[in-house]
């Protein structure tokens, strides 16, 4: 049985670099509930691309289309030069993927979960072992070899589904969503291994919503919102596109929308104001004498402050910015 | 960590793959596959034994060893107590058979399904769906056969009045695996269609009438006195598995093999069909 024929697509412009090429791509689940909505996206060998937006926002729809379990409804996505829809079987052999949940092999030890995924890439079972034991060495699971997998910690099972994923060398290596759940050491621990491979010249694509894990490890960042790019640059592009470097959290009394246009048009420097759960927004360029001039400035259209934070302009502050909502949303 | 000197990724370049190595790679990972479930299998023999023999250990045991010794029940006179431990055999070796293939495929696969989420994995094999779906028959078969393997000494050694077995071997040779694949193919069909909260409800409603009434106690042909019954038993697969084996290893009446193949041809057709339907959309959105 196959899966549903592919409609006719337009031949992408081929870009010799691209792992990756979508155009278009839409999915649409039974409801009319729109997903992803035209998404255009092209990743370059050898780059972190990270998919950054809440949840909901259309993140692991987009990487199930490219990792040939969901279908997408238009719009064409090619990996390693393979159409998805059309050669799903071929696309499996150049993508590694580390999904969401645990979906370790619970009836087989830690090893044999290594050993066994060799082989269903078609490895022999010599080269399977050896590789098994490699990889054990390398992510540090070499004590826990025989151990069932249920007996590892998250953040172990988690590097055992990242060495189980790069196994049979994929051209392109996913992560949905990969440090949720992680305490913050695993998750630094893990970020590492991301990097090492990075270095190595893997090609990844990761989906988050914590707005570190993007900054930290991406090279490019597209912020996603409600199935659509809302924007795509490197973090430090992403971050100078809002023309502020600072962000200004102002938390008072009385009626915040107004306080915010106040501190908006009066501050100067100021990039723009938004109020998120009650509390006001500022983003601004240069921080010399700014906390005063915040305060007096609120005061003196009647806005008691309670309290005032500043810190640096992160890509939460830019996903905002763009879309008047949180991340955690 | 510490990285090691030696590099993980070197990545697969990029390009077409062409077909006959594809075809190749399907194959190893069909048998991958297939190699991953037989080696769970012999982790799990001890499990996998005892779930095995002893509800037919025990059934033979008290219809066709207790009942004749203590002179009560089915048969009664020596002669019909005979031809009960006769008709018996491939009723028993049948009904292992079709549990096995839900134990074996229906019940992991409904857990991998509802909270592992281990099938998610399984599915990014290089193969295509389907044949992740078939690999699971296939294995599911080999259980069944093994299944039937061990309950069938068993089904003659334990009676108090001797088996008499006539084996057809032909009809045993194409029977037994068309009974396996049958099996394995309900219990993907089953195993896709029940979430983990209704496995009580596949047990309870669907297997109990399968077994009760799968023309394992007694043969299609006794049941000419109740007509409607005859007929409405035809709708159970476990009805041909019986009347089928009963042909290959006994002289007991049963049912045409002009009807049993035929059937169970289309069935396992039928239920791969269904199943591989039903796999697919469980994992493909």
């Amino acid at each position: 049985m196959s899966l549903a024929p592919a409609p006719e697509r337009a031949a992408p412009a081929v870009d010799p670099d691209a792992v990756i090429q979508t155009t278009g791509l839409t999915k649409v689940y039974p409801g009319d509930v729109l997903a992803v909505d035209g998404l255009d996206l092209t990743v370059r060998r050898g780059e972190i691309f990270g998919l950054l937006g809440p949840n909901g926002a259309g993140k692991t729809t987009t990487a199930g289309m490219l990792t040939p379990r969901v279908i997408p409804t238009s719009g064409s996505a090619h990996v390693g030069g393979l159409d998805v829809v059309a050669r799903p079987a071929a696309t499996k052999r150049l993508i590694g993927v580390v999904p969401q949940s645990n979906t370790l092999d619970r009836a087989l030890t830690v090893w044999e979960n290594l050993y066994f995924h060799g082989r269903f890439f078609g490895m022999g079972a010599k080269a399977a072992r050896a590789e098994s034991d490699r990889l054990l060495e390398r992510f540090r699971l070499t004590e826990r070899s025989q151990a069932p997998v249920m007996a590892l910690s998250g953040g172990m099972a988690q590097r055992l589904m990242v060495a189980r994923a790069v196994m049979h060398r994929p051209s392109i290596l996913f992560l949905d969503e990969p440090t949720a759940g992680l305490d913050p050491q695993s998750r630094i621990a893990l970020w590492e291994i991301l990097g090492e491979l990075h270095q190595d010249g893997q090609t990844i694509l990761l989906t988050t919503h914590y707005m570190e894990e993007a900054d930290q490890l991406c090279d490019r960042v597209a912020i996603i919102d409600q199935g659509r790019i809302v924007a795509l640059d490197t973090p430090p592009g992403l971050k100078a596109s809002l023309g502020a470097d600072t962000t200004v959290t102002i938390t008072a009394e009385g009626d915040l929308k107004r306080l915010a246009e106040v501190v908006r048009d009066e501050i100067d420097g100021s990039q723009g104001a938004t109020v998120l759960d009650g509390k006001v927004l500022l983003t601004v360029s240069g921080t010399t004498g700014l906390l005063p001039a915040v305060v007096h400035v609120a005061e003196q259209h009647g806005f008691p402050v309670t309290d005032l934070s500043v810190h640096e302009t992160t890509l939460e502050t830019v996903f905002i910015s763009l879309t008047g909502k949180d991340l955690r949303e | 960590m510490t990285a090691t000197s030696a590099t993980s990724a070197s990545p697969t370049p990029l390009g077409s793959t062409p077909a006959v190595e594809l075809r190749t790679s399907t194959r190893s990972a069909f048998g991958a596959l297939l190699l991953r479930d037989l080696t769970v299998l012999r982790k799990n023999l001890k499990e996998f034994i005892p779930r095995t023999v002893l509800q037919p250990l025990l059934l033979v045991f008290v219809f066709t060893y207790v009942f004749p010794k203590i002179g009560q029940g089915v048969g009664g006179s020596s002669s019909s107590s005979a031809v009960f431990t006769t008709l018996l055999v491939a009723g028993v070796v049948a009904t292992s058979v079709l549990f096995q293939g839900i134990q074996a495929v229906s019940l992991p696969l409904v857990q991998e399904f509802g909270y592992t989420r281990e099938i998610e994995d399984r599915v990014l094999a290089p193969l295509p769906v389907s044949l992740v779906a078939i690999e699971k028959i296939v294995a599911g078969a080999v259980q069944c056969l093994i299944a039937g393997l061990i309950v069938f000494p068993i089904a003659l050694v334990v009676p108090a009045t001797p088996v008499h077995l006539s084996i057809q071997w032909p009809v045993l040779l194409t029977i037994v695996p068309l009974a396996c694949l049958m099996s394995g193919a309900l219990g993907l069909m089953f195993g896709t269609m029940f979430e983990p909260r209704n496995v009580p409800m596949l047990f309870g409603v669907v297997l109990i009438p399968i077994t009760f009434l799968g023309c394992t106690y007694y043969t299609w042909d006794a049941l000419e006195p109740i007509r409607w019954l005859q007929v409405a038993v035809l709708a159970n697969p476990l009805v041909y598995m019986a009347e089928g084996l009963r042909a290959a290893l006994t002289d007991v009446p049963h049912m045409s093999l002009w009807a049993i193949y035929p059937v169970m041809l289309v069935a396992t057709a039928a239920f791969t069909w269904k199943g591989i339907h039903g796999f697919t959309k469980r994992v493909i959105d």
